[in-house]
């Protein structure tokens, strides 16, 4: 019955997203809607917007997706074998350990390079 | 109820599926609700925590405070500003609310009440709360707002960097109970995996905060530098699903703390079999309750640290400390006898004792290498600016790193 424990997160994607419409519907039906261009300005506290927001911006936030993408890859990992470690040798955990030792390197490499100082 | 369909004439498959569907807009629905009840009584705890009133004027102890907000917020004028995507700003606030709505599909409520029991639940949890997180970056990006993009591009670096420890937390008890589905990790607590395993829960309950962007991590919203960050273009209804989303994900994670780490709907002393649908449902309720109180403590109390410092406690604190975290776990967990084939209290106490024990150890430490790092950033900062108040204790100017 693998199958049948889906159908409900199938269902769930199909009509769940009508729930948050629904007031959105209402919101469209009930609320007045007179814009005008005052109104429909790019709010930035009153002061006329210079430029497009849509910019290129500092690349420290590139540095950290990066770290992250390391350690995410390595969680998918872990997750097998957290599911197994109950079946597997002591031997799974000095794997483990090697494996998250690599990674700790990566960190503390990270870490003395300076990544993950916000300057 | 699939029964009684399957009586009036219908296939069974067919009566599976309304079954099904009708589960569907139960669980969305009540959850939706519970947020009337839920953010009356966020604003009236953290109210009263902060020396205040809180609602107190509509019906009595204004309980009716959200409903009257929710006709307001109704009859708001909904605002598109000028050059935004639209596509992206009007889906933002759905998918927002709907992620939330998705992780309620696999949480166990009681024996027997879940939507579903997948048997690779936490990953399911993970998969479906990262889509928050991209309903968070549509609508920085698509309001075409400076204020808005700055709080989408923290809001990408934090909720990345802390699912991180996150997932390393909800990995221990996966691996006490080698098995990925919520209602097994429920029924696995024949004592509650929190009392093993305090540090745990203390690395995902402050890492959720961050993925929830809560105080005192609610950078992506910060008033005071961003006005309002992802959401500052929306008005009316737009805007108060995103409140929605907010306050039920503070909640859901809660209740996810209270399945994962304080036993669900188990009662403590009462065997799973023996806990009646209602009462485990009243015992994840009150447990949820309580978690949820922390949470709205911390919220009050703590002052929002600053993008820095969000990302320090992040990669150099509480990586390093969960990974060491899982490690210490992992070992204690094979070396303990017999810990595979746990089907009591009795069989629970010795690996429950022998991991507080190593968890208390383990804070210790921690609690040490903080103190000698505070030592020495505090030479450091004297040598550099001349002695700091409070700062007595700190090694001779010159002598730190």
């Amino acid at each position: 019955m693998t199958l049948n424990e889906w159908i409900f997160v199938g269902l769930f994607l199909m009509a769940g997203w009508m729930l948050p419409v629904v007031p959105l519907l209402l919101g469209y039906w009930l609320a007045p809607r007179r814009p005008n261009p005052v109104k429909k300005q790019i709010y930035e506290c009153g002061v006329q917007t210079v430029g497009s927001a849509w910019v290129q911006f500092r690349a420290q936030y590139y540095v950290f997706a990066l770290v992250f993408v390391a350690f995410d890859v390595e969680l998918v990992f872990l997750f097998p074998w957290a599911l197994a470690y109950n079946k597997l040798g002591l031997f799974a955990l000095f794997e483990m350990a090697v494996f998250i030792l690599l990674l700790v390197v990566a960190l503390v490499y990270t870490w003395r390079k300076g990544a993950l100082e916000w300057s | 109820m699939t029964d009684t369909l399957v009586d009036i004439g219908l296939s069974h498959d067919l009566a599976v599926l309304i079954a099904k569907l009708v589960g569907v807009f139960v669980v969305a629905t009540c959850g939706l609700l519970w947020t009337l009840f839920g953010i009356w009584l966020e604003r009236k705890v953290s109210g009263r925590l902060q020396d205040r009133l809180g609602p107190n004027r509509v019906g009595p102890f204004g309980l009716f405070q959200t409903l009257a907000d929710t006709i307001k917020i109704l009859l708001k004028e909904d605002l598109v500003p000028d050059g935004a995507d639209r596509w992206l700003f009007n889906l933002a606030p759905v998918l927002s609310t709907f992620s939330v709505l998705l992780l309620w599909v696999v949480i166990p409520f009681s024996a027997g009440w879940i939507g579903t029991d997948l048997s690779i639940g936490v990953l399911y949890l993970l998969a479906a709360g990262s889509l928050g997180m991209v309903a968070t970056l549509m609508a920085g990006w698509g309001s075409n707002n400076k204020y808005a993009l700055l709080g989408a591009f923290r809001a990408v670096a934090q909720l990345i960097s802390y699912e991180v420890p996150m997932v390393l937390a909800m990995l221990v008890p996966v691996l006490m109970t080698g098995s990925m589905s919520l209602q097994a990790i429920v029924e696995g607590q024949y004592i509650a995996y929190g009392l093993a395993i305090p540090l745990t829960v203390f690395i995902f309950l402050a890492s959720s905060l961050a993925e929830i962007g809560r105080a005192p991590f609610d950078l992506l919203e910060a008033e005071s530098e961003l006005v309002a960050g992802f959401h500052i273009e929306y008005s009316g209804m737009k805007f108060g699903l995103f409140y929605v989303a907010e306050f039920l994900h503070a909640f859901t994670v809660g209740v996810l703390a209270t399945v994962l780490f304080l036993g669900g709907w188990r009662i403590p002393f009462v065997s799973a079999q023996d806990t009646p649908a209602l009462l485990g449902f009243g015992s994840l309720l009150i447990k949820s309750l309580l978690v949820y109180l922390v949470i709205m403590w911390v919220r009050t109390t703590l002052p929002r640290v600053r993008i820095d410092q969000i990302l320090e406690f992040n990669w150099k604190f509480l990586v390093p400390l969960s990974l060491a975290n899982l490690l210490v776990v992992a070992l204690l967990w094979k070396i303990v006898p017999d810990t595979d084939q746990i089907a009591s209290v009795n069989d629970a106490l010795l690996p429950t004792l022998v991991l507080l024990t190593a968890n208390i150890l383990l804070i210790v430490v921690t609690s040490l290498i903080l103190r000698e790092r505070g030592r020495r950033e505090r030479a450091h900062i004297a040598a550099l600016y001349g002695p700091v108040d409070g700062a007595a204790d700190a090694a001779p100017a010159g002598v730190g790193d």
